[in-house]
């Protein structure tokens, strides 16, 4: 049996770790959004950790790859905490912005819409603000140039130190 | 050894700008005995200082200072403060570029002759033909060691290459091959050949792609004539009550504005910050700036139409391997108007890395439609269209009215509207594309905008007549004898062609005529 805990104090991330087997689903623990099923935490220092957990969720459903694990959606948003940590004004951009977004979702929130198309709907109706363009803007940057995610898309990266492709398949295709 | 001249040397030629026109011009000047000092704007970076990796190396080479941008062209709306992507940093674009060394056919050079007029274009003939740049082309190509001339072999094809040729093949294009590209294809000119690393556009760590960095800059410096002055942003040329130029003010790497005195001054900043340099230069005798008696100073900017289409396929391609800009597809570049406009187009393989894929593909795109297509990066093959673009008085680099740069300089403003024939001529190119990719088995075609602009044209155009364009046929400035412009913004028209070689072979046949004019003591 699994069961899901969301925002629950009293509950220690280590004691979350150990349970396991919750799947893909983030669970918030104090400062913290918290993957159990793949052993990390993203500790927040400024945003509400549900913020971060929304943010995580937004940016997927911004840039979805399924074969994309949350851990580096995870780790493209975070510069939004430190952001916020800097600059009071941007803090409330951000926070107001998934405020408005949960409160456009309903009763459940943003992430409480189980299909992907009906939070799309709801970021399709904020897409022309400042705050969805500041998340997609520094997204397509924070997502896509992070090295651990090209070999999940065939990217292969440097190739300098390899000696270039001259003898690693710069011309191997076949199916021609 | 590399000179060092005095700042109140006035018997040096000064140039600003050490790219394709600038390296090209300092290094043949040195070597006939001429003193020169090149103020770059950028930092020294040697090829082993090169990133392979695109964000960091667009950090390290991209010029980045604030711009801004207005007209109807997408990248005024995607990247308002990044018309161009251009290179601050010894060596200029070069250090950039992908390569490809294209001769200009012969009608390009007669535009006007040949389009006739056309509403809303600007269109005017060069003051030089075909038949006088061959020699210097001839040269230009033996320095740059351009494959498929001089008995040096084409660059292998890559995979990218291999599918472009495959459906050149199905749709019947006759001249596709791995181009003329100034990468060696052998060793030659103390460095290596080509490794097929990919990153051509983010500076070749083997030095075998051909750049001034590497080849012209050095080979001036060991002369003795030749001063590159690194991290010097020119700032005004100064003139004397004659109207002579007299000096370049700079600020030096520190901030601090020094001036370097002059014999002659040779502007080779590319077609944004020549125009902007000449134009700040203001004064009481010129006061619509330096060279501007007949207003074209800034004026008839030209980008070349452009675009991409990138394809999908079931099987893999690895397209990022090897050569950036692998191969060429001719056929199209020909002027036919039964096709729905004047002049034309080459189809040139383009490869972007996953970053700058998501960046470039489909500027804002967000959602699973985008998405997918980056999924199936490995099995994408892509290609780019370069095609001439044409004049407009209206495309035009100006002043900011207020905002200024570190220095004080007022930015640039770069304004560009899409004429008819560049929209019709993508739209074609568009479509055979797609239907070249769909021959092979495409699953998914994407016509992809406009890049900020790499080959930046035409804002100091050469004209044989003072009234129509800013220099004469050997980019000396119609008004003040002395000042000579150097890089593609001295292009009367685009042409289809990449233009550096044509930047390069103008530099030497430059340089010839200012030794020349020096030694009859006319300048």
């Amino acid at each position: 049996m699994v069961t899901i805990y969301d925002a629950k104090p009293g509950l220690s991330r280590r004691e979350l770790l150990k349970r396991g087997g919750i799947g893909a689903l983030l669970v918030i623990s104090g400062s913290a959004v918290i993957s159990p099923e793949h052993a990390w935490g993203l500790e927040t220092s400024a945003l509400k950790p549900e913020t971060m957990a929304t943010l995580i969720q937004m940016a997927r459903d911004i840039y979805p790859h399924d074969q994309v694990p949350d851990k580096y959606y995870a780790i493209a948003v975070k510069g939004h905490d430190e952001q916020a940590g800097k600059d009071a004004a941007y803090k409330a951009t951000i926070e107001d912005g998934i405020a408005d977004l949960d409160k456009k979702s309903g009763d459940g929130g943003y992430r409480g819409l189980g299909w992907e198309d009906q939070r799309v709907g709801v970021l399709k109706q904020i897409e022309a603000t400042p705050f969805f363009q500041a998340i997609r803007g520094g997204l397509v940057v924070s997502l896509y140039n992070q090295k651990e995610v090209w070999p999940i898309f065939g990217y292969e990266g440097e190739s300098y130190s390899k000696g270039g492709y001259i003898a690693r398949g710069f011309n191997d295709i076949e199916w021609l | 050894m590399a000179a060092s001249f005095d700042l109140n040397n006035d018997g040096v030629v000064v140039i600003i700008g050490s790219g394709a026109g600038g390296g090209t011009l300092g290094n043949e000047l040195a070597q006939k005995g001429v003193d020169v000092v090149i103020l770059e704007a950028g930092a020294r970076h040697e090829y082993e200082d090169f990133i392979n990796d695109e964000w960091g190396s667009f950090a390290q080479l991209a010029w980045t200072d604030k711009r801004t941008t207005s007209g109807d062209w997408r990248v005024a709306k995607d990247f308002p403060n990044l018309p161009a992507w251009i290179v601050k940093s010894v060596g200029g674009s070069t250090t950039h570029w992908a390569g490809a060394s294209l001769r200009f056919q012969e009608h390009e050079f007669k535009t006007l002759s040949t389009y006739g007029k056309l509403e809303g274009a600007n269109l005017l003939d060069w003051p030089i033909t075909l038949a006088e740049m061959e020699p210097y082309y001839a040269k230009a190509e033996a320095k740059m060691g351009v494959t498929g001339t001089n008995d040096w072999p084409r660059l292998p094809g890559n995979n990218n290459f291999k599918v472009l040729k495959a459906g050149a093949d199905k749709l019947g294009y006759k001249e596709c091959h791995t181009g003329n590209m100034a990468i060696n294809s052998v060793e030659r000119d103390d460095r290596m050949s080509c490794q097929q690393t990919g990153f051509c556009f983010q500076g070749c760590k083997w030095g075998a792609k051909w750049s001034t960095l590497y080849t012209e800059i050095p080979k001036g410096e060991a002369t003795g004539h030749l001063e590159v002055r690194p991290n010097a942003m020119a700032i005004k040329i100064n003139h004397d009550a004659s109207g002579k130029v007299t000096g370049v003010v700079y600020a030096d790497k520190d901030g601090k504005l020094q001036e370097q005195k002059a014999r002659i001054v040779a502007v080779a900043g590319n077609s944004i910050e020549s125009p902007r340099l000449l134009l700040n230069s203001a004064s009481g005798k010129f006061p619509d700036g330096l060279a501007n008696s007949s207003g074209q100073v800034g004026k008839n900017y030209m980008r070349h139409t452009t675009g991409s289409v990138y394809a999908i396929f079931d099987k893999p391609v690895h397209m990022y391997r090897g050569t950036t800009m692998a191969g060429i597809i001719r056929d199209e570049a020909r002027h036919d108007p039964s096709r729905g406009f004047v002049g034309g187009y080459e189809f040139e393989t383009l490869s972007l890395g996953l970053p700058f894929m998501a960046a470039f593909l489909d500027p804002g795109a967000w959602g699973r439609s985008f998405t997918t297509a980056l999924d199936h990066y490995d099995h994408m093959a892509g290609l780019w269209i370069v095609g001439e673009d044409m004049p407009r008085a209206e495309n035009r680099i100006t002043l900011h009215a207020d905002e200024k740069d570190a220095h004080g300089m007022p930015i640039a403003d770069v304004h560009f509207d899409d004429h008819p024939n560049d929209t019709a001529m993508r739209n074609h190119a568009y479509k055979q594309a797609t239907a070249l990719y769909a021959a092979v088995g495409a699953t998914r075609t994407f016509p992809t905008p406009p890049y900020p602009s790499t080959h930046n044209l035409g804002t100091n155009r050469m004209s044989e007549k003072a009234a129509d364009g800013v220099v004469n046929k050997h980019g000396q400035a119609h008004d003040i004898k002395n000042l000579f412009v150097s890089d593609g913004s001295q292009f009367t028209t685009g042409a289809a062609e990449n233009p550096t070689l044509t930047i390069v072979s103008l530099a030497i046949r430059q340089a010839d005529y200012i030794a020349a004019q020096m030694s009859a003591k006319t300048i």
